[in-house]
Order: C-alpha cells, then sequence, then structure tokens
C-alpha cells in the first residue's frame, strides 16, 4: 500500500463534561458550526417523545399502533438507516422486497407502505419532504467497507455495528438484521441497472413522518459512514419525534 | 378424480409391500436423480459421473443442499417459466447469509449477469455466478409472501394449488434448522425485472425456453431454492415450470481466475472468502 490514511496520534474530546485524551482514530465526525435546522413534528397530536440522535450513534423506541415517527434531517442528508419489527413478535420484520413488490416501485414516497417479511403493513409513510427516499442501499458495515473502500477502512464504525449494538438491548441479534430504509439517502438506479449511493437530495430540517400500524419497535443507526456522500461526510444529528393523536402519555420509549 | 385405490392391491401386508415395492420403477417429471449420475439429462461438458445433485424441482416445489466449497450449481429453466428463489447461507455460520443490498451495492449494479457475486453481510463472496444464459433476473421483489400470495391466487397454504414462496422457504429452511428469523430477502432467476426511471418496477419475464444459470460457491453453502412464479407475474393463474438442478465438485474463484480481479471490489471479496476458509482450513 502506497499511503497510509491516518497515523496514531492524540486527539481531545469533550465527554461528559470532561476533556478526554485519546488515540481512538478519529472517524467519520461532526463538523463544528455546521447549520442546523430542528425542525417541528410533520404530523398532528400531542408530542409523546422527543429525542436527539447523536452523530455516529444507535436508536431505539417502541412505537403504539396509531402513532406517527417524524424524523428530522437536522443537518441535512444525514442517513437514518432504520429498521422495524412487529413490537409483539420480531420474527416479523421489515421486509424490502415484500415493500417494492406491492407497491411497484423501488423509491419510497409518501403513501408507501413498509410491509413484513409476512406481507403485512408495519408503517405507512404519511409524510415526505423530499423527493424519494431509499430502501435498497442496504447498510454499511467494517466488513462491507473492506469490499467498497478498501481493508484500511475495517476499523471504522459502520450502521451493522449500531444495529448490532442496538438489537442486543431488545434481545436481537445477526439473524434478526435484514436489508432496511435509508431516509434521506439517494440511491438511483440507471437504466442499465447501474446503481450507487451519490449526493442527496435532503436539506436541514427535512423531514419524514412514518405512522405505525401496529406496535412496533424501531431501530436506527445515524449512519457514520465516512467514505461516500450518505451523510454528506458530514454526521449531524438526528431528532426523533413521536406524536399521538389520541394519547397524552409517553410510549413505551426502549 | 378417479380413486388412487383403483391402482393398488393391498388387502395383506405381502400384497402391501409387493404393491409399494413396484412403485419404486416408477418416475416423475419432477424428482431427484439418485444417484445424481443418472440425470435423464446432463450440462453440456460436465462428466455425468461427478455429479453431486441432479433434480427437477416441480413447479410450486422447492429443495435444498448442503453443497462444499467450489462447488458448481447450474439452474436450468427448459420451458421459459421457472422462477428459481435462492437463498444462500455460510454452511458454517449460518448467521452468515446472502445480503440483496450489498449484492448490488457493491457491485454497482442491480441486475445480475456472468460475473456478478453473491454477497453476505459479512464482507464476503458467497457464491459468484458463473455463466448466465437469460439475463432476466430480479433483486429487488423476492419471492411471495402467504399475504401477497392469498390476495393473487386465492390460497397460499402449502398443500395447496398455489403455495406462496415464503411458506417454501420456511420448510427448506426448517430441514437445516433455521426459522423465519434466518430468511433474508430473495433473489430470483429466470424472471427478470427492471427499474424505470421514476423507481416502477416493470415485469420483464422470461428471457425464453432453455436457459440456465451456473454458480459457483465460494464458501461451503447451505442452498434454497424455491421455484414458483414471481411476485409481478401478471398472469391471474399460478403457472410455472420445472427447474432444474445440478451440481458438481469444482474451485472457488481463486488467483489467477480472470474473475478474481474482474473489479477492485469483488477482488477485496474473494480475498475476504479465502481469508476466512483458509483460517478454518477448509
Ligand atoms: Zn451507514
Amino acid at each position: 500500500m502506497s499511503t497510509t490514511t491516518s497515523t496514531t496520534s492524540t486527539t481531545t474530546h469533550t465527554v461528559a463534561g470532561h476533556a478526554l485524551r485519546t488515540t481512538v482514530p478519529v472517524g467519520a465526525h461532526y463538523v463544528e458550526g455546521s447549520p442546523l435546522e430542528n425542525a417541528g413534528p410533520l404530523a398532528s397530536g400531542t408530542v409523546v417523545l422527543d429525542e436527539t440522535v447523536a452523530p455516529l450513534a444507535p436508536w431505539s423506541a417502541r412505537l403504539l399502533a396509531g402513532q406517527t415517527l417524524t424524523i428530522v434531517d437536522v443537518g441535512g442528508n444525514q442517513s437514518a438507516d432504520f429498521l422495524v419489527y412487529n413490537a409483539h413478535d420480531t420474527d416479523e420484520r421489515y421486509s424490502v422486497p415484500d415493500t417494492l413488490a406491492w407497491q411497484g416501485n423501488a423509491y419510497l414516497r409518501e403513501g408507501s407502505v413498509l410491509r413484513s417479511n409476512l406481507g403485512r403493513p408495519l408503517m405507512t409513510v404519511t409524510g415526505n419532504e423530499i423527493d424519494r427516499q431509499d430502501t435498497i442501499g442496504g447498510a454499511c458495515s467494517k466488513e462491507s467497507n473492506t469490499l467498497r473502500y478498501g481493508f484500511h477502512t475495517e476499523h471504522q464504525h459502520g450502521c451493522r455495528e449500531n444495529f448490532l449494538a442496538e438489537a442486543a438491548r431488545h434481545g436481537l441479534g445477526a439473524r434478526d438484521l435484514v436489508s432496511n430504509i435509508n431516509w434521506f439517502m439517494n440511491v438511483p438506479v440507471e437504466p442499465d441497472g447501474a446503481l450507487g449511493i451519490v449526493d442527496g437530495m435532503s436539506a436541514p430540517g427535512k423531514r419524514v413522518a412514518i405512522r405505525a400500524e401496529m406496535d412496533v419497535l424501531v431501530i436506527v443507526s445515524n449512519c457514520p459512514q465516512m467514505n461516500n456522500p450518505c451523510n454528506d461526510f458530514n454526521c449531524t444529528p438526528l431528532r426523533m419525534l413521536v406524536t399521538d393523536p389520541l394519547r397524552e402519555t409517553g410510549p413505551d420509549n426502549a | 378424480m378417479t380413486s388412487i385405490a383403483d391402482d393398488h392391491q393391498t388387502d395383506s401386508v405381502l400384497a402391501a409391500r409387493a404393491d409399494a415395492r413396484a412403485q419404486a420403477e416408477r418416475t416423475s417429471e419432477y424428482m431427484p436423480y439418485r444417484p445424481a449420475s443418472s440425470s435423464p439429462v446432463v450440462p453440456e461438458g460436465v462428466d455425468r459421473d461427478a455429479l453431486v445433485w441432479a433434480e427437477t424441482v416441480a413447479p410450486g416445489g422447492y429443495t435444498h443442499k448442503v453443497i462444499a466449497r467450489g462447488t458448481r450449481l447450474r439452474l436450468d429453466d427448459p420451458t421459459g417459466s421457472a422462477c428459481a428463489h435462492v437463498v444462500v447461507f455460510n454452511a458454517l455460520e449460518t448467521n452468515e447469509r446472502l445480503n440483496v443490498a450489498d449484492t448490488i451495492k457493491i457491485p454497482w449494479q442491480a441486475y445480475l449477469g456472468a460475473g456478478h457475486p453473491l454477497l453476505s453481510g459479512d464482507g464476503r463472496a458467497l457464491a459468484t455466478i458463473t455463466a448466465d444464459t437469460s439475463g432476466h433476473h430480479d433483486t429487488f421483489c423476492g419471492t411471495s409472501s402467504d399475504e401477497s400470495t392469498t390476495a393473487k391466487y386465492g390460497s397460499a397454504a402449502p398443500e395447496g394449488p398455489s403455495p406462496s414462496g415464503r411458506s417454501r422457504f420456511l420448510l427448506a429452511a426448517a430441514k437445516h434448522g433455521l426459522t423465519g428469523r434466518d430468511l433474508p430477502p430473495s433473489v430470483s432467476f429466470f424472471q427478470g425485472v427492471r427499474v424505470e426511471p421514476d423507481g416502477a418496477l416493470t415485469f420483464l419475464g422470461s428471457a425464453g425456453a432453455g436457459t440456465h444459470v451456473e454458480l459457483v460457491a465460494e464458501l461451503p453453502l447451505i442452498v434454497l431454492i424455491v421455484n414458483v412464479p414471481h411476485p409481478l407475474d401478471p398472469a391471474d393463474d399460478y403457472l410455472v415450470g420445472p427447474l432444474t438442478v445440478h451440481a458438481w465438485p469444482g474451485e472457488p474463484t481463486l488467483p489467477g481466475d480472470p474473475q478474481f480481479t474482474a473489479t477492485p471490489e469483488v477482488n477485496r471479496a474473494y480475498l475476504n472468502s479465502i481469508d476466512y476458509a483458509e483460517a478454518r482450513a477448509l
């Protein structure tokens, strides 16, 4: 290998209010001063949960049937890698092919029904502020990074790591990870079948709203990829808002 | 329908035994051939005696097998109406399985053809398509669910006239100790789909009778194959043809093979597969 992309060095981070020196390589990160737009919910009802997913981090929550999750792309073009399960029987989980075959289209838009591996509606896209959403690009991982970008990227954090870590909190594991949705990511398919992750079509404050059609468990990875434009090479936060048209009390937040 | 009993004399144990034994000489359009060398059809250029798997899968049927690293697997669509839905697992660690998203994203290509790898979520090539005379395949729609099959045909029961693809995969998976949790999205061969500029999925259908696809196993694999109509098949009826399967021993994709360095991405996938195989002394 003719060049190396990094050498061991020490950086200082603010962790829990303290300055921490570390030799952990600096990977994808938030660029200080990037414009952020904390938009509100894209659905009516009482806000029963309002959380921020930090750059690079995983997140999960349970939604009751009828509640709507608004994901705010706070910094713009930040891929929110997303999996959803039947909260009462996680063997029933999001299925890309069932979703695509049923709607006859490769992209997600307002009105798209997110179907399970049993063909049943898990959630419905009820609001969407970008042209189309991706569900064919899959999640990034340390392992696939070696194929896509070279072995030197193997040590970098990835969405599969986030999914596994967060899934484990719910008793789920590698068997339960399936192809996912990437909210705010752009994966065009060209006439000859060529496809790939290209510059996004989102912007700070753009939102998607997804209504739970049954009680669901949602697992999200705020994508830490640093080798492609799925996050504009700048990891920004995601705001997660759950609204309930009926209830005043909060959901069983994970 | 006439009674099946009309063809049998089974009024004593001896008669029943003779009746049962006499049936073994019969053949069916859809059956495994044992030994595989007794296959009525042998792929051109393949030594009949080298065959390790020969079978014709019935319409609506399924098959499955554990195959060694390097095995060549050939699927034939003799009538132009088969649809081979396929899932593969690393036979040694079934957590590693086909990942359709990585299979299209990493090669930068959604349409399967010769030279296309089937990738796992663990950064390795599980298999490679080594030959393809059809070119009509699909990585978007997976297989049919009970829900969609019932909506379209009125029934999805495994014992009925229109079993769903998922119900078939569940049975095949169960025979390897796997469950619905273990079934990832599948790919399908012989019935194509194309993506229009607005994302619409157009059913391309078959390339015609007599096409085949050949794959090579880059690691030891559990192979599950289901032969049911494509989810976008526009026919109102459940019309799928037989599917022929043959396999014989060979080598995985190794240095020196032009495919080994066909693209930088696939090259690193093979390096990862070989790294795994060598550490396990495969
Ligand atoms: Zn990612």
